[in-house]
């Protein structure tokens, strides 16, 4: 546990060593700024069904920057250690190669954690300005941060996977960028092609990050979203950890 | 301290060391000497548990570096081939952790970090950011890196490689000292950083062990075919044939440089032929402005032992 904590503030820190978290802060901020204002504008123009956090959550701006961020937090990860050599001096020190990889995991996770912070915030604004609420129930934010956290493991760990199979930070991007695209996309087969085989949507409803989304922040918690994340992220953790001890081997 | 039982690693089909063998007792500073490619830093690797043997076995400190590797690496500092370090992290900062995630705890931290920084002479750049660093510097946080949770044995890949002379001189005074305290196994191409510093040379090739003497016994061994260094002006002699029939000598290279001539005597076993040699100068009158039995170094056994089948 002391190792990992070591470990897990090292990532941490690492991540503010380095520009591009600056500049994924900075373009989170503008546009789900922008994403919140424009929702907000758009609902204000007449008495509409839905609620500010479920419009939030469900437009193309907010999947877009969404989708991209995870590519650019973990790209480096573990290709920066290949690239720069440095996976000798860390797995030659007194650590369990779980202990990396987990390490690695959680210091991403708690970049993107900080990366939504600020995005309560306008919640919390809206309330104090609009005096109406911006969500049905409490059950509203909590669905929808939680599904936050759980799709934030799941592709977190699909860019450690991808990370830690090149050592070139910008090949590690594009195969995670690409998988979570197609990963994404697949969730919303059956919205473009129009299938309606019960057995196909079953399946698809399965993995589709928009409709866990619109489900969460109506405050509906389904428990299939959440073991199915949980679960293939505990998958991608495994296989990446099989691939680091792999390639340090093989070195 | 080191225990190396039959060890063998292949790379696919190539075989980079074959069923190497040896021992480093506690205390001994061990040269590990080898051509490019002899799989000094293989050996190495499988030394830090970085990467498993093929087969055989290798322990540290009694501890298997495969079986109870968490354990053997607590005891090593491991000074990698290129020193690999976190650019973006500054000396001080970089220290501190490294000696955090080998087990140094709490206030320990900050003592041995200062300690190794006055070691290795890294107070002036501190809090300096280690991309910013030069090589030599760069070097020496490594070496602080490996000594930072003060280990029993160290393990140094070709720590003065790409140093300049300067910084070479310092680095083989820092492990000699080092070596009064820890037992040490460096590899290196410098062979006389070697005779000075290594109560033991071990030299490989080709995934082989040649050779595991001291320095000085090697040396012998290679001097029992010496030789003699004559430059001279013969005037009208041509050297050669008058050098050749001194009993004793093997045969003589000459070598033109103006008038003068360089002589290459190879002699017996053992022999010291230079007073003959004088006389015979003396007879013949030349001129004579070097005589010199040339004395083999470490240099020459490497080469020998490592060239015989180039
Ligand atoms: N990861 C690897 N894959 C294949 N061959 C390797 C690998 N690492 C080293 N080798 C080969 O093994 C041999 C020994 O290498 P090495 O131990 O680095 O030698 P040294 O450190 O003595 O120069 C070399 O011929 C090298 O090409
Ligand atoms: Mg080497």
């Amino acid at each position: 546990m002391r190792t990992f904590a070591i470990l897990f503030l090292r990532e941490v820190k690492a991540f503010f060593y380095t520009p591009i978290a600056y500049v994924v802060l900075f373009y989170f901020l503008i546009l789900t700024g922008f994403n919140f204002y424009s929702e907000v504008m758009i609902l204000n123009r007449g008495p509409v069904e839905i609620t500010v956090v479920e419009a939030f959550f469900d437009t193309v701006i907010f999947w877009f920057s969404y989708v991209l961020i995870f590519p650019l937090i973990t790209m480096r990860l573990f290709s920066d250690e290949f690239r720069m050599g440095t996976f000798e001096t860390l797995t030659t020190a007194p650590v369990r190669d779980w202990q990396v990889v987990l390490s690695k995991f959680f210091g991403a996770l708690f970049f993107y954690v900080v990366l939504w912070l600020p995005s309560l915030l306008y919640f919390v604004v809206f309330q104090w300005v609009a005096r109406s609420d911006a969500a049905r129930s409490p059950g509203s934010y909590w669905g929808a941060y939680a599904l936050l956290l759980l799709m934030g493991c799941f592709y977190i760990s699909i860019g450690c996977l991808a990370s830690v199979l090149t050592k070139d930070q910008i090949n590690a991007a594009v195969i995670s960028f690409t998988s979570i695209t197609l990963w994404f996309f697949a969730g919303l087969l059956t919205f473009i092609f129009g299938v309606t085989a019960p057995v196909f949507k079953d399946i698809i409803s399965y993995i589709s990050a928009v409709e866990h989304m619109s489900d969460f922040s109506k405050g509906i918690l389904d428990s299939r979203p959440l073991v199915w994340y949980t679960s293939m992220t505990i998958l991608m953790l495994i296989l990446t950890c099989h691939v680091f001890q792999y390639r340090k081997w093989k070195a | 301290m080191i225990k190396v039982e039959g060890l063998t690693k292949r790379y696919g089909g190539f075989t980079a060391i074959d069923d190497i063998s040896f021992e480093v007792g506690k205390g001994e500073i061990v040269g590990f000497l080898g051509p490019n490619g002899a799989g000094k830093s293989t050996t190495m690797r499988i030394l830090s548990s970085f990467m498993p043997a093929t087969s055989g076995r290798a322990s540290i400190a009694g501890f298997d570096v495969f079986e109870k590797s968490l354990e053997a690496r607590a005891h090593l500092g491991y000074l990698p081939e290129n020193v690999p370090l976190y650019t973006d992290m500054r000396v001080t900062e970089y220290l501190n952790y490294r000696a955090a995630i080998k087990g140094v705890k709490g206030r320990r931290v900050r003592e041995r970090v200062g300690d190794v920084k006055e070691l290795c002479s890294l107070r002036d750049v501190e809090n300096k950011i280690i991309g910013t660093l030069s090589k030599g510097y760069r070097q020496r946080v490594g070496l602080a890196d490996a000594l930072v949770h003060d280990p029993d044995l160290l393990i140094l890949d070709e720590p003065t490689i790409g140093l300049d002379p300067n910084q070479i001189r310092q680095v083989r005074e820092l492990i000699k000292n080092l070596g009064k305290h820890h037992t040490i196994l460096i590899s290196t191409h410098i062979l006389p950083e070697v005779e000075m510093t290594c109560s033991r040379v071990i030299i490989i090739n080709k995934g082989k062990i040649e050779a595991s003497d001291t320095p000085k016994n090697l040396v012998d061994r290679i001097r029992t075919s010496g030789g003699i260094r004559l430059e001279a002006n013969t005037g009208a002699d041509s050297g050669v044939e008058q050098l050749a029939e001194i009993t004793g000598v093997k045969d003589v290279a000459v070598e033109n440089q103006g008038d003068w001539k360089v002589f290459t005597l190879r002699t017996e076993a053992n022999s010291d032929l230079r007073e003959e040699v004088a006389r015979l100068a003396g007879e013949r009158r030349w001129a004579v402005r070097e005589l010199a039995r040339s004395k083999a170094t470490l240099e020459d056994v490497f080469v020998e032992i490592t060239h015989a089948d180039a």
